[in-house]
């Protein structure tokens, strides 16, 4: 593994508004992430993990400190370069898949790459690759609502891969899954990682995830309480 | 990109059908309603101008300012020439001759009694010429009710409900007692060979009529007529036409040096009665009825658009995890229910233009519906379908599908990005 740096946040705080007081949801929150990372904040529910990530893909704003993400500071992004990274460097996986439902397996997967402007044999190409990593050739043509949840978790990590993102945002991807199904998307994650040096961050409490973890950044209460380095290959 | 966004609407029913048939419904609606509104309002225009107004009048300036007691004191005079003239002037207007009057009919009995009294309003209209096209003008074929036309001097016709009242039979001789053109009384005999009822009641409470040859005997006009009335060759009034009319008409009027009250003058249909206030309301109805549903139909589609935006959070809140801009998202918003506007429009003016078309063609007859009424309304309901109910229907149809999309869409905006996902994750 390199060593570049390619998240640095720097006391890091997120508040929200609340009627008219505010929630601290994140305290003072100070790390970095290295290029091929595969690493996860781990933490009970409402620790702040969600916000953290959603801060580091750019969906949210800090409200104090420095998030520099890819050599750009997420703070003074406009909306507009804010969607621009996320278009360019950024994939997400979330809990619920959530795949566009009218529209088939290759469809959702070739979203991402019909924004940045591939031609259609590109795309094709792109896509059948992105279906192969995670043994979905077969149900290109297949509506989300055809598939097991399994299933429809590894289209939206295609969805995520297609594009050959420098990192990967991933929330609770198995909360909805089974054991067998879980290892199977961890798996095909961690094979992407290896081969595509794309770096990895989850948000879970999920064991199943934490177990292939090579990175443990437990979150309690808006602060990192524990950093720890599992794998060091 | 806009494939992708057409195959999402067309595949999703909820985000297709619904819009386009609400589109498709109002914009259906709107055609029709224009077409019909449009159909009344000429023929009400058309049938005040045929019985009363004309598209344009002419008549003496002393029987214009008391139009509506029918002074024949104040009639024309010289009539051939004038009309002669007219036609030269004005040769794409038909010129017909009228004598309207009001005065007691009498019914008597065989020793000359009278039975029955009642008063009349009369016209007196070319029944005889050859060429006469005022019988068509005033649909008399149609509205007769008994006997048969006039077909010699003497012969008149009277309202159905009026014969009723005063039991006048088919064949009767009854008495005109009408005043003349001097002031003097008239007495003249008249037949009658037929009843008519127009299905208006200002027209069938009681009125003759009778060819204005005989009209012009009964009350000393000799050569004489109160109105001129002149109609337009291309079929209907419009404001335009009798400007043009009234131009040239007064411009040849200028070399006339004695202006008194006698002087010949032009009016205009919408110089007529409240007939003006008529015809602007029916230029704006297509206005009228554009906007009424314009903000009818975006309520609907705006409340529709939340309906299916709140839905689409989730699918919004990808796409811009994925990198699609807010802009581009609420745009690609508009596009959609532009796409969603455009085949509803296309479908709903099919549809109104053919309920249109059928009411154009076979019309809907009111009459038992409008006993009574006061005004002069055409009974047989007929839509017009005018070039504008071809376009018009595409205004409320794409303007309320972009104000309902565009409303719906500002959730877009109002909400984080982040918190878009809340809403898909819950
Ligand atoms: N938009 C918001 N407005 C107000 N409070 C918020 C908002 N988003 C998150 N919070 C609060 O911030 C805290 C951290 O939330 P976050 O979603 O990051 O937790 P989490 O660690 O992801 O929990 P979970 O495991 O349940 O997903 C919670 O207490 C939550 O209520
Ligand atoms: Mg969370």
């Amino acid at each position: 593994m390199n060593n570049d740096i390619i998240i640095n946040i720097q006391q890091l705080v997120k508040r929200f508004p609340i009627g008219k007081g505010e929630f601290t949801a994140l305290k003072g929150i100070t790390t970095s992430f290295r290029k091929g990372e595969f690493a996860g904040l781990i933490g009970p529910s409402g620790s702040g993990k969600t916000t953290l990530l959603n801060i580091i893909g750019s969906l949210d704003m800090p409200s104090e400190g420095e998030v520099t993400v890819l050599d750009v500071s997420v703070g003074s992004l406009t909306a507009k370069q804010a969607a621009l990274l996320r278009k360019e460097k950024l994939g997400f996986i979330f809990q619920s898949y959530n795949l566009l439902q009218v529209h088939t397996v290759f469809e959702n997967v070739e979203f991402p790459l019909l924004l940045l402007h591939y031609n259609a044999s590109e795309r094709k190409k792109m896509v059948m690759e992105a279906l192969d990593w995670v043994g979905l050739t077969d149900k290109a043509q297949s509506k989300p609502s055809q598939l097991s949840g399994g299933e429809c978790q590894r289209v939206a990590i295609a969805r995520a891969m297609v594009k050959k993102p420098v990192l990967v945002l991933a929330d609770e991807p198995t909360a909805n899954l089974d054991a067998t199904n879980s290892h199977t998307i961890l798996r095909t994650m961690e094979k992407l990682n290896k081969e595509l040096q794309t770096t990895f961050i989850f948000a879970t409490h999920d064991e199943k995830v934490i177990s292939y973890l090579h990175r443990k950044v437990f979150l309690d209460d808006g602060y990192i309480v524990k950093d720890e380095w599992v794998k060091n290959d | 990109m806009i494939k992708f966004l057409l195959q999402g609407l067309l595949r999703d029913k909820s985000r297709s059908h619904l819009p386009i048939m609400v589109v498709a419904v109002g914009v259906m609606l709107s055609v029709f309603m224009h077409a019909y509104i449009t159909g009344i309002m000429n023929d009400t225009i058309e049938m005040n101008a045929a019985f009363s107004y004309g598209h344009v009048k002419v008549l003496t300036k002393g029987y214009a300012d008391n139009m509506s007691q029918f002074p024949n004191d104040m009639a024309l005079d010289n009539t051939d020439v004038l009309v002669a003239n007219l036609k030269k002037q004005l040769p794409n207007i038909e010129w017909v001759e009228r004598i309207q009057f009001g005065g007691l009919i009498d019914v008597p009995n065989d020793k000359g009694e009278t039975v029955a009294q009642g008063p009349v309003i009369g016209i007196g209209i070319d029944l005889f010429g050859k060429e006469t096209t005022e019988t068509k003008r005033l649909r008399i074929h149609e509205s007769m009710v008994e006997g048969r036309m006039p077909s010699k001097p003497s012969e008149i016709l009277v309202s159905n409900d009026f014969a009723k009242k005063l039991g006048i039979q088919m064949g009767n001789t009854v008495t005109l007692m009408a005043s003349t053109m001097y002031g003097g009384m008239a007495y003249q005999n008249f037949v009658v060979v037929g009843t008519v009822s127009f299905g208006v009641q200002v027209l069938d409470r009681g009125t003759i009529i009778a060819d204005i040859q005989d009209v012009r005997d009964a009350l000393d006009m000799d050569n004489a007529s109160g109105e001129i009335l002149g109609f337009f060759s291309q079929g209907y009034y419009s404001d335009k036409e009798a400007d043009k009319a009234k131009s040239i008409f007064y411009a040849q009027q200028d070399n006339v040096s004695i202006q008194d009250e006698f002087t010949p003058i032009l009016l205009t249909f919408r110089e007529q009665g409240d007939m003006g206030t008529f015809v602007d309301l029916s230029h704006s109805m297509g206005a009228i009825i554009t906007f009424v549903f314009i903000i009818a139909m975006s309520i609907v589609l705006w409340n529709a658009g939340l309906l299916g935006g709140i839905r689409r959070y989730g699918e919004f809140g990808v796409r811009l995890a994925m990198g699609e801009t807010k802009h581009h998202v609420f745009a690609s918003l508009l596009y959609e229910s532009f796409f969603v506007g455009i085949i509803g429009s296309i479908i709903g003016t099919a549809f109104g233009l053919l309920f249109a078309w059928l009411l154009q063609e076979y019309g809907l007859d009111m009459s038992d519906e409008m006993k009574g009424s006061s005004m002069m309304m055409p009974t047989v309901l007929k839509a017009r379908i005018t070039m504008a109910d071809y376009y018009i229907g595409f205004i409320p149809g794409i303007f309320s599908t972009l104000l309902g999309a565009a409303l719906a869409g500002i959730g877009i905006y109002k909400r984080k990005t982040s918190q878009l996902f809340k809403e898909l994750e819950a």
